[in-house]
């Protein structure tokens, strides 16, 4: 069954032209009535450096599609994916957010990488009453600065993203005095760096900031701040850069010894293991927004995390990388809310309110955990810090010390902003950090 | 301000380093921008698309050559020949096919056409070598560290981007030179440069100056490509950001103007690491201030002759 | 001649007719519709400069202007028919600014200095972090037009006519200012600058004003985009969103006033296509079709409409 036919998007948009000609009136509300098919708009990155995340963001979807598919798809409804483009900007973003809902009358909305996207979708979401997952973007503004009945986010987010690296290298490095932080001059650099100083200058005040370096967005070049890192000799270097961005860096950093001088802090780091390889030294700290990795030391079903894995090298000739992940568990979680949902109906498919509905309080299993979303629609997922280490198993470094977080001790509570609970912060955040986890076998 | 120098001389001298260093690349692709806008006086947007092309076609043969077992050293032939490969196809078939139908139209009409030309090798190059970065570090690896001495210590600098990227630069400065104004090819091409219609008038064959011109640009502008793959990852994008650049360089040297070109680059490279140095927030925009401040002081940039009005 | 320019007026009626019966059948089509006349009216901007031979690879400056002072403004002055005047202020006076001293400058020193100041200005969108939200970009909170507050299709609906609205006002503006002297003198700048100063009139000053009025049309085009998304990224200044408006430009056709709007109807509506059926290569499908356009009807979709006519009145 295929998952897409271009034809038929072809002549459905064509349908929708064909609509100019003729009387209003398709502007209705769809009836509840179980559906032929069950059509997920998804909004991923597909041009521009972004693509790096959106391609395999893009490739989980198609591969989790077909699964489901084959199994008869979600609640005896067959799925089909419609997807757009966020490259070009808000304003095609947008307008084919409402095309998808007002003409291709997709069920559910699976919305963004880049925060600024997501910041846009969720008013439009609301809006058109039509159910929007967050399925990978980042800032912790959506849900704490608003609240809605259509919108959820079904992963973690910057807050507890920055947190655990942090209380990681407080607990594992606790003696470092200085620090330089290296992040790509756009908003989740700007907004990682102030979540982190936020937190350090309570957990432990007094590290000493020797550069806050913010190069830009795409840089190709790193060469004269690892020359300003290796004249400073901090003895961290925390940056949260990723795709080409952090390769680069990673790269110039180990051909010019500075791994060897400061202990680099790379929160977003999963995602580029495999591409650098060997390059990137033992001893230095990665994360991988959630507990995402193919190595997990104590995944909540190992044999679903393996076949996960095993699927995605098949079909795509690599590991899976964070967003891929991310997409499976906004898949899940639309499966357990049409089930939840359906059954709160008495059997029958639900509206779209009564989808949305079923989220606030949802549970539903990631390739690695049972995950849950709050009554604020934001989800609670663990996040997987580690240290780099070799194994000849593996082309590529490895995570070692790897230290589990559960969500609840590394963000703040339904209604409180990040900030203010950093605030309020003490030092027995630090020592609850949980132990490592060794690997099981 | 002696007293500035002393505290921070030593950091000024590892800035410069640096600068002239990313200058060396700067100046690789846009010098050949700026060739080209001289003598067709196009101003070609996919000149950043072969760049990026030039440098992914640098890593694939690379790595090729390195899966075939052929010796560290081939690396380096395999940039050139990337180089080459992408110049030599991709130039002459757009000369040819798409710039040659549009000299007589207006200007805007042949920027366009390199604009859509960028657009549809932005998704054919995607197409090719997708979305994940890619990059081929052989070269780097093979040529090592130079230690710098700095406050009792040692920076390490890679020798490739501190030697071999501006003697490359340099041999470029000066062969060009050399071949502009000592062969017959190159004062043709200084020729149609400086008065196209006198040139033809002449006798010379401006269709064929152009095809090489653009040609030569091309491999220019691929060579920068695939001289930038051993140290950067390339990912979908660089393109955009590598021409904006360029067109920065072109307008502040002056147009067709080398020396300019050069002179530019310095200027942007060395600005960008002292802003790194001093002022990091600044780096982004140093290409566009010194820019606007030229264009403030010499209208017609800085080696630019004013073009005699016309009446 | 005449007849075709009345015959314009003609088709202009038709095609917004035929816009509102368009928006009024497909909702999603009233958004896309609404931000293409936006688009329409920058690139009329667009247009006047290159009736000078003047190409501006930087006005998303303006756009961007436009759309940011709508996102900051609209806390304070909750009002649209004020936040449209101010934003076209702002950036009347920011391209007067600019304007006098890019008016000195000639072709590619003309187009590379609009470049390095929205390049410049999509920076400072970004280095002013606490201030823009960088990248984040701003929400666009609820305004009222004409001081009826609105919501859903029926606010969409207030700023699609306002969009309408701008496009034949700005339409009609730009008609006349080409037919009057000075709209005449640019033409001049195009072929033989030097004869305008012989005949005592100041090529600046006529491109200056030229100049304003695009940055003005491009403010407004910029207002009316953030009221439509109601969310403002630094995206809007970036240069390929400039080299958009050129590429919407030829694509349109730079014969007519119409041209501008064509192009970006045609624009949007080829991108979503192009989205919808190759989600990841739609640049390329627009490339090949601006490439046909160049190659094959040089005076863009304008031309091609004019020469029918044309030919029809011969006949």
């Amino acid at each position: 069954m295929p998952v897409t036919s271009p034809l038929t998007r072809r002549g459905a948009l064509a349908a929708g032209f064909g609509s100019v000609l003729l009387p209003a009136g398709l502007s209705a509300q769809a009836p509840a009535a179980k559906p032929s098919e069950l059509k997920i708009g998804i909004t991923t990155f597909l041009s521009g450096p972004a693509s790096v995340f959106g391609v395999p963001g893009r490739n989980a979807a198609e591969m989790l599609a077909e699964e489901i598919n084959r199994e008869g798809g979600i609640g005896g409804v067959p799925i089909r994916l419609f997807f757009v483009d966020e490259g070009p900007g808000i304003d095609h973003l947008v307008g084919e957010f409402r095309r998808l809902v007002q003409n291709e009358k997709v069920d559910v909305m699976l919305a963004s990488i880049s925060s600024g996207s997501c910041l846009a979708c969720t008013p439009l979401a609301e809006e058109l009453r039509k159910v929007t997952l967050l399925w990978d973007c980042g800032t912790q503004r959506i849900f704490e600065e608003g609240s809605y009945k259509y919108a959820f986010r079904s992963q973690a987010n910057s807050t507890p993203e920055m947190m655990a690296p942090l209380l990681y290298l407080l607990k594992h490095k606790p003696d470092f005095r200085s620090l330089a932080v290296v992040n790509q001059d756009y908003a989740w650099g700007r907004d990682s760096w102030e979540l982190w100083k936020a937190a350090m200058d309570v957990l432990k005040p007094g590290v000493r900031v020797v550069a806050e370096l913010f190069p830009r967005f795409g840089a190709t070049d790193f060469s004269a701040e690892v020359t300003r890192l290796l004249a400073l000799r901090p003895d961290v270097v925390l940056s949260t850069s990723w795709g080409g961005d952090l390769d680069t860096f990673i790269r110039q950093s180990a051909e010019r010894r500075l791994f060897e001088r400061s202990t680099f802090v790379l929160p977003l780091a999963e995602s580029s293991l495999e591409r650098v390889g060997r390059l990137l030294p033992p001893g230095h700290i990665v994360g991988s927004r959630g507990d995402h990795w193919h190595q997990h030391p104590r995944p909540a079903d190992p044999a679903a995390l393996q076949r996960f894995v095993a699927n995605y090298r098949r079909r795509f000739n690599a590991y899976p990388i964070y967003p891929t992940y991310h997409m499976a568990q906004a898949f899940s979680a639309l499966r357990a809310a049409y089930a939840k949902a359906t059954a709160a109906n008495g059997g029958n498919w639900p509206s779209d309110v009564q989808l949305a509905g079923a989220f606030p309080g949802l549970e539903f299993d990631s390739p690695t955990a049972r995950l849950r979303i709050r009554e604020d629609g934001q989800a609670l997922e663990p996040q997987l810090i580690g240290t780099t280490a070799q194994d000849d198993r593996f082309p590529f470094p490895i995570m070692d010390r790897m230290v589990v977080f559960p969500p609840e001790t590394i963000m703040p509570p339904v209604g409180q902003k990040s900030l203010d609970w950093i605030r309020t912060l003490t030092a027995d955040a630090v020592s609850r950090v949980p132990d490592p986890v060794r690997p099981a076998g | 301000m002696g007293e500035w120098f002393e505290q921070n001389g030593a950091l000024l001298g590892l800035a410069l380093l640096d600068g002239i260093a990313s200058a060396a690349l700067i100046f690789m692709v846009a010098v050949g921008l700026n060739l080209v806008f001289g003598v067709l006086r196009v101003l070609n947007v996919a000149h950043g698309s072969f760049f990026a092309i030039g440098g992914y076609m640098a890593a694939s043969i690379g790595l090729l050559m390195t899966a075939v077992g052929l010796p560290p050293w081939a690396s380096f032939a395999a940039l050139l020949l990337a180089a080459v490969v992408t110049g030599a196809i991709l130039g002459p078939l757009i000369e040819r096919f798409l710039l040659r139908r549009v000299y007589a139209e207006e200007s805007v009409l042949q920027l366009l056409v390199t604009f859509a030309l960028f657009m549809i090798l932005e998704d054919l190059q995607k197409i090719v070598w997708g979305v994940q970065p890619v990059s081929f570090g052989g070269p780097v690896a093979l040529m090592g560290t130079v230690d710098v001495p700095f406050a009792g210590d040692v920076i390490p600098y890679n020798a490739y981007q501190v030697i071999l990227l501006p003697v490359v630069a340099l041999l470029t400065l000066g062969g060009l030179a050399w071949f502009l104004r000592r062969t017959l090819a190159g004062r043709v091409i200084v020729a149609v440069t400086l008065d196209r219609e006198a040139a033809t008038a002449m006798g010379i064959d401006a269709g064929r100056v152009f095809l090489l011109t653009f040609t030569f640009g091309a491999v220019l502008a691929a060579l920068g490509g695939a001289l930038s793959a051993p140290t950067a990852s390339l990912v979908p994008g660089v393109g955009a950001s590598t021409i904006v650049l360029s067109f920065a360089v072109v307008a502040t040297a002056g147009l067709g103007q080398i020396e300019g070109a050069a002179l530019t680059a310095l200027m942007i490279g060395i600005g960008r690491s002292v802003a790194v140095t001093f002022e990091p927030e600044l780096e982004v925009v140093v290409p566009y201030l010194i820019m606007v401040a030229v264009l403030l002081l010499r209208p017609q940039g800085l080696f630019g002759v004013p073009e005699t009005r016309r009446i | 001649m005449r007849g075709l320019r009345r015959a314009e007026i003609l088709i202009a009626l038709l095609l917004a007719a035929a816009i509102v019966l368009a928006a009024f059948s497909t909702p999603w089509l009233r958004f896309v519709l609404t931000v293409a006349l936006a688009k329409g009216v920058a690139v009329l901007g667009i247009l006047l400069l290159l009736r000078a031979g003047q190409v501006s690879f930087g006005h998303a400056l303006y756009v961007a202007l436009g759309a940011y002072a709508v996102a900051f403004l609209a806390p304070r002055v909750p009002e649209a028919a004020l936040l449209l005047p101010l934003a076209a202020v702002v950036a009347g006076l920011v391209g007067t600014v600019v304007g006098l001293f890019v008016s000195r400058y000639r072709e590619i020193f003309f187009g590379m200095l609009n470049l390095a100041l929205s390049m410049v200005f999509y920076s400072v969108l970004e280095k002013l972090y606490h201030i823009t939200r960088g990248t984040d970009g701003i929400r666009v909170p609820a305004i009222t037009v004409l001081g009826q507050p609105l919501e859903g299709s029926s606010y969409d609906w207030a700023v699609f006519a306002m969009a309408l609205g701008l496009a034949l006002l700005f339409g009609l503006l730009a008609r006349a200012y080409l037919a009057s002297p000075v709209g005449q003198a640019l033409a001049a700048i195009k072929t033989r600058e030097t004869r305008l100063d012989f005949m005592g009139v100041s090529p600046r000053r006529v491109l200056l004003s030229a100049y304003v009025l695009s940055a003005v049309m491009a403010g407004c085009a910029g207002a009316v985009i953030a009221m439509a998304t109601r969310h403002v990224t630094p995206l809007l200044a970036y240069w390929t969103a400039s080299g958009e408006l050129v590429f919407i430009a030829v694509l349109g056709g730079a014969g007519g006033v119409l041209g501008p709007f064509l192009g970006a109807a045609t624009f949007e509506l080829v991108r979503v296509y192009a989205a919808a059926t190759v989600a990841d290569a739609w640049g390329m499908i627009l490339g090949a079709v601006l490439l046909l356009v160049i190659l094959f009807a040089r005076g863009g979709l304008w031309g091609i409409v004019a020469a029918r006519l044309g030919r029809r009145r011969a006949a």
